[in-house]
C-alpha cells in the first residue's frame, strides 16, 4: 500500500499546476467564458504541446499510457483552476471510447488529431427520456446500403456545440434500455441532418442539443462490432467519472481553502469570523467532506483492474460520495463567505457552481446510489 | 499509487488470520457477534492468548515485549481482530497508561508494571473525568498534597468505565491550585485494593447496562513512588496518551463487520412478505452507510500510510474519530429499524452471555435499542466530537 505519487504522476501534476497557477487566472478564464464556445483554443494548444491530451492513450498512439491515477491527477489539477476546455469531452469521453472500440485505421485517423489538439470530440449518448442512464437510446442507426442511417435527440451534449466531430451511440437493435444493440459512430458535427443548438451551462461550461435527422455515414463510421458497444462505453464512462470526481475534489479543495482565507481575514464584532466556535465547526466539517472525497476517488482510480462489478460499485460510491459531499462544501463556502459568496465577481461563487453542477453530468448522487444498491451484495475489502 | 496490500502485507494478514481462526475462542466470538455481554473473565482470556503470542502490546517497542509492527501492520492486526469479532483489549492498561510509563515513568515503575499489565495481572481503569471537568478536562478538582512519602488524595472521579472490576486507576491529580490549571496537574497511580478510602459506585446507563462508575477519594494514601514523571508535569502525560496511536478510532473493522451482518439481517426480515433490503429506502441508507464507509476507510488507510512514512496521526485522527463514530451511530440506527416493531422489548437478561431461553421477536432484534442508546457515548467520549472539532481547527486549520 502506497498513496505516493510515481515520478510521472509527479510530473504532471506539477506540469498542469504550472500551467493552472501561472496562465489560468481568474481573469483570464472570465475572458474564455466571454468567447464563443466557451473556452480559449490557445489554451487547448497548450495542453497538445504539454502532453496533457495524450494522458490516457497508449504510447504507440503518441500517448502517456497512462490510467486512472494519472487522469486523477490532471483532472484535480483542472479542478483548482476550473478549467473550462473541452478535456472531458475530447479526450476521455470520445477519445478513450475510440481507443477502445477502434480498428486500427480509425485510431490512426483520430487519436493523433485528438493528441495534437486539432480535431475537438463530443460524445453525444444521453438522451432527456433516459436521463443518466446511458443504456437508454432510442436514437437509431439503421442500415443503409453500405453504411447507416441515424435518427434522434441527444440531450445537453457536453462541449457538443463547438465539437468537429461527435461519437454519436444509436441503437442498432434491441430497444429501451436493452444491452444488446448500443453501437457508436463517428459523425462529422458538420455532416447532413446534424442540427446543434448549443448553449452555456451554469458552472461555465457549453453543451448542446443535437438532433439527428436521415443522417448518412459509411460503414467506416462504425467503432467496433455493430451492436456491441456496451462494454467499452461502460468502461469509458468510468474512466470519465474518475476525471470529474477528481476535478471535484480540486475544486473542493480551493473552496476549502479560499473560505478558510476568508474567515482568517474578514472582521466583524471586531475579530476574524474565524474566531467564532460556528463556524469553526462548519469550517472543519468541509474539510472532513473534502477528505472523503479526495479518498474515495483515490480508491476509484485505483480501480480499473479490478472485476467490473467492484469497480462499477466503487466508482458509483465515489461519484455518490462526490454528489453528497460537494453540495455541503459548495453551500458552506457560500454561507461562510456571506453576501460576498453571492457575488459573481468573488471566484468561490464559481467553484461552489461547478462544484454542485458536476453532480448533473454522468449521473447525480441517487442515480449512482441506485448503482451502489444494484450491486449490495458486491462485497468489497480494500486493499 | 498503489492501494493494495503487498505482498508481504497480504502475507501478514494472512498470518493474522491463521492465528485468530486458531486461537479466538468460539465462545467469546459468538458473544461478541451476537453483542452479548463480555465479562472479565472472557476479556482476560483472549488478552492471555494473545500475550502468548506476543500481540497483546500493539504499540510497544519490541524491548518492553511489544510488537514493535509498524503501522500498516498494526492496522491489519486491529481490522482482522474486528471482522473475526475479537473482544476490544482493555484499553486502559496495555493501550494508555503502558505507553505513559513507557515514555515517562522510572525504571523501577516500568520493570514492575509492564509485565503485569502483560500478563493481564492487573485490571486498570482512568481516573480523568470529573462531575465539573468533563470537555474541559484540565478543570479538574480532585487534590493530592504531598504529606512526606506519600500523597493524600481527595477527590471524585466520574464515568470510570469498568472500574467495578478494576484494582488500578491512573488518575490526574491537581498537585499545585496555584498554579495556571494545565501546569498543577500530576499523573498518579493509584491501587485500589489495598488502599483505603477509596468507593466505587456504579452508574446505570440509558440502555440499563453497568459499564460506568463514580470513583471517590476520601484522604486516600498514595506513595511517592507512585508518580509518573514529574509532578506537576501531568498534563504532559495526558496530551501524549491523547494523541498516541490513535488510527484504530475509525473503527472501520467493527464498521465493516456490523454492515455485514446488518444486510444478511435486512434479508432475513420481511417488509410486506418482501426481504427488508428490497425495501428502497432501507436499500438506499444501506447503500449510502456503505458509501461512506468506503469513504472512511480510505481516508483511515491514507493516514496509516501517511503514518508507515514516518508521520506522526496527530490532529489528523480527529477527522477519524468523527466520521468514524457517525458511520458507527449510523449503522445501530438502521439495526434499529430493522428491527422494526420487535427493537421495542427490553428485556436485558437476553443479552447475558449464557441466555440460552427463547428469545421475544428474531435474536438479532433483542440489542439493537440498547446499542443504538449504548453507542450515543461514542460521539462524547475520548474528547466529544465537538473537541475534535475544536482540535481540527486550532492545530489543522490554523483558526
Amino acid at each position: 500500500m502506497d498513496f505516493k505519487f510515481s515520478d510521472e504522476q509527479r510530473m504532471l501534476e506539477e506540469t498542469v499546476g504550472r500551467l493552472v497557477r501561472d496562465s489560468y487566472t481568474f481573469d483570464a478564464r472570465n475572458k474564455a467564458l466571454e468567447s464563443e464556445h466557451g473556452f480559449s483554443t490557445d489554451t487547448w494548444t497548450q495542453f497538445a504541446e504539454l502532453g496533457l491530451l495524450g494522458v490516457p492513450f497508449s504510447e504507440e498512439a503518441g500517448g502517456f499510457n497512462g490510467g486512472g491515477p494519472e487522469l486523477m491527477v490532471v483532472a484535480e489539477g483542472f479542478g483548482r483552476g476550473l478549467v473550462v476546455e473541452p478535456y472531458l469531452a475530447t479526450v476521455v469521453l470520445s477519445g478513450v471510447l475510440i481507443d477502445k472500440l477502434g480498428n486500427d485505421a480509425q485510431k490512426e485517423q483520430y487519436l493523433p488529431a485528438i493528441i495534437g489538439g486539432e480535431t475537438r470530440f463530443a460524445l453525444a449518448n444521453y438522451e432527456t427520456k433516459g436521463r443518466y442512464d446511458h443504456r437508454f437510446v432510442e436514437t437509431s442507426a439503421k442500415k443503409d446500403g453500405d453504411g447507416y442511417v441515424i435518427n434522434g435527440e441527444k440531450a445537453v451534449v457536453l462541449h457538443g456545440d463547438s465539437a468537429d466531430q461527435l461519437v454519436v451511440i444509436a441503437r442498432t437493435g434491441g430497444s429501451g434500455n436493452d444491452k444488446d444493440g448500443l453501437s457508436a459512430f463517428i459523425v462529422d458535427a458538420g455532416a447532413d441532418g446534424v442540427s446543434r443548438r448549443g448553449y452555456p451551462t451554469i458552472d461555465g461550461l457549453h453543451a448542446a442539443d443535437i438532433t439527428f435527422k436521415d443522417v448518412k455515414v459509411g460503414a467506416d463510421a462504425l467503432l467496433g462490432d455493430e451492436g456491441k458497444a456496451l462494454d467499452a462505453l461502460e468502461a469509458t464512462l468510468d474512466l470519465a467519472l474518475i476525471t470529474l470526481c477528481a476535478e471535484a475534489s480540486g475544486a473542493m479543495e480551493v473552496a476549502c481553502d479560499q473560505t478558510l482565507d476568508y474567515i482568517k481575514e474578514r472582521q466583524q464584532f471586531g475579530v476574524p469570523i474565524g474566531k467564532f466556535q460556528a463556524l469553526q465547526h462548519r469550517m472543519v466539517e468541509m474539510r472532513m467532506e473534502l477528505e472523503k472525497v479526495r479518498s474515495i476517488t483515490m480508491l476509484a482510480a485505483c480501480s480499473l483492474d479490478v472485476e467490473p462489478q467492484l469497480r462499477k460499485k466503487r466508482i458509483s460510491a465515489a461519484k455518490a460520495q462526490v454528489g453528497k459531499s460537494g453540495r455541503k462544501v459548495a453551500e458552506e463556502a457560500i454561507q461562510l463567505f456571506g453576501g460576498m459568496g453571492m457575488m459573481e465577481e468573488t471566484p468561490v461563487s464559481h467553484y461552489a457552481k461547478r462544484i454542485v453542477m458536476i453532480d448533473h453530468w454522468l449521473g447525480d448522487r441517487e442515480y449512482h446510489l441506485g448503482v451502489l444498491e444494484d450491486l449490495i451484495d458486491v462485497d468489497d475489502h480494500a486493499a | 499509487m498503489d492501494i493494495n496490500y503487498t505482498a508481504e502485507e497480504r502475507a501478514f494478514r494472512d498470518e493474522v488470520r491463521t492465528f485468530l481462526n486458531e486461537k479466538l475462542p468460539k465462545d467469546i466470538s459468538s458473544k461478541v457477534k451476537e453483542h452479548k455481554r463480555l465479562g472479565k473473565e472472557d476479556t482476560i482470556r483472549w488478552q492471555k492468548i494473545l500475550n502468548e503470542q506476543g500481540w497483546l502490546a500493539l504499540h510497544w517497542p519490541k524491548e518492553h515485549g511489544g510488537t514493535g509492527w509498524s503501522p500498516i501492520q498494526k492496522h491489519i492486526f486491529e481490522e482482522e481482530c474486528a471482522e473475526a469479532g475479537a473482544p476490544t483489549v482493555l484499553p486502559f492498561g496495555v493501550n494508555m497508561v503502558a505507553p505513559v510509563i513507557i515514555k515517562f515513568g522510572t525504571q523501577e515503575q516500568k520493570d514492575y508494571y509492564l509485565p503485569r499489565i502483560l500478563r493481564s495481572d492487573d485490571w486498570w481503569c482512568q481516573g480523568y473525568s470529573e462531575p465539573g471537568a468533563g470537555s474541559d478536562l484540565a478543570g479538574l478538582k480532585t487534590r493530592a498534597v504531598r504529606d512526606g512519602d506519600h500523597y493524600i488524595v481527595n477527590g471524585q472521579k466520574t464515568w470510570t468505565t469498568l472500574g467495578q472490576h478494576a484494582n488500578m486507576i491512573f488518575c490526574l491529580v491537581r498537585t499545585d491550585p496555584d498554579a495556571k490549571k494545565q501546569e498543577g496537574i500530576s499523573f498518579l497511580l493509584i491501587d485500589m485494593e489495598k488502599s483505603e478510602g477509596i468507593t466505587v459506585r456504579p452508574l446505570i446507563t440509558l440502555d440499563g447496562e453497568h459499564e460506568v462508575n463514580e470513583v471517590f477519594f476520601d484522604d486516600v494514601k498514595v506513595p511517592v513512588e507512585n508518580l509518573v514523571g514529574e509532578e506537576n508535569k501531568g498534563w504532559t502525560c495526558a496530551k501524549y496518551l491523547l494523541t498516541f496511536e490513535r488510527t484504530g478510532i475509525a473503527g472501520v473493522g467493527s464498521s465493516k463487520a456490523a454492515l455485514a451482518h446488518l444486510k444478511q439481517v435486512a434479508r432475513e426480515q420481511q417488509v410486506n412478505g418482501k426481504p427488508l433490503i428490497e425495501e428502497p429506502h432501507f436499500r438506499s441508507r444501506l447503500a449510502d452507510v456503505e458509501m461512506e464507509l468506503m469513504s472512511l476507510e480510505m481516508t483511515n488507510l491514507r493516514t496509516v500510510a501517511a503514518a508507515e512514512a514516518g508521520g506522526v496521526p496527530g490532529a489528523e485522527s480527529s477527522f477519524l474519530k468523527i466520521m468514524g463514530t457517525e458511520l458507527r451511530q449510523e449503522i445501530t440506527d438502521l439495526f434499529r429499524r430493522a428491527a422494526g416493531p420487535h427493537a421495542l422489548p427490553f428485556l436485558p437478561e437476553q443479552l447475558a452471555g449464557d441466555f440460552d431461553g427463547e428469545t421475544v421477536g428474531p435474536e438479532f432484534a433483542g440489542s439493537v435499542a440498547s446499542r443504538y442508546f449504548n453507542f450515543r457515548k461514542l460521539s462524547i467520549f475520548g474528547g466529544s466530537n465537538e473537541i475534535q472539532k475544536n482540535i481540527i481547527s486550532k492545530m489543522i486549520l490554523g483558526l
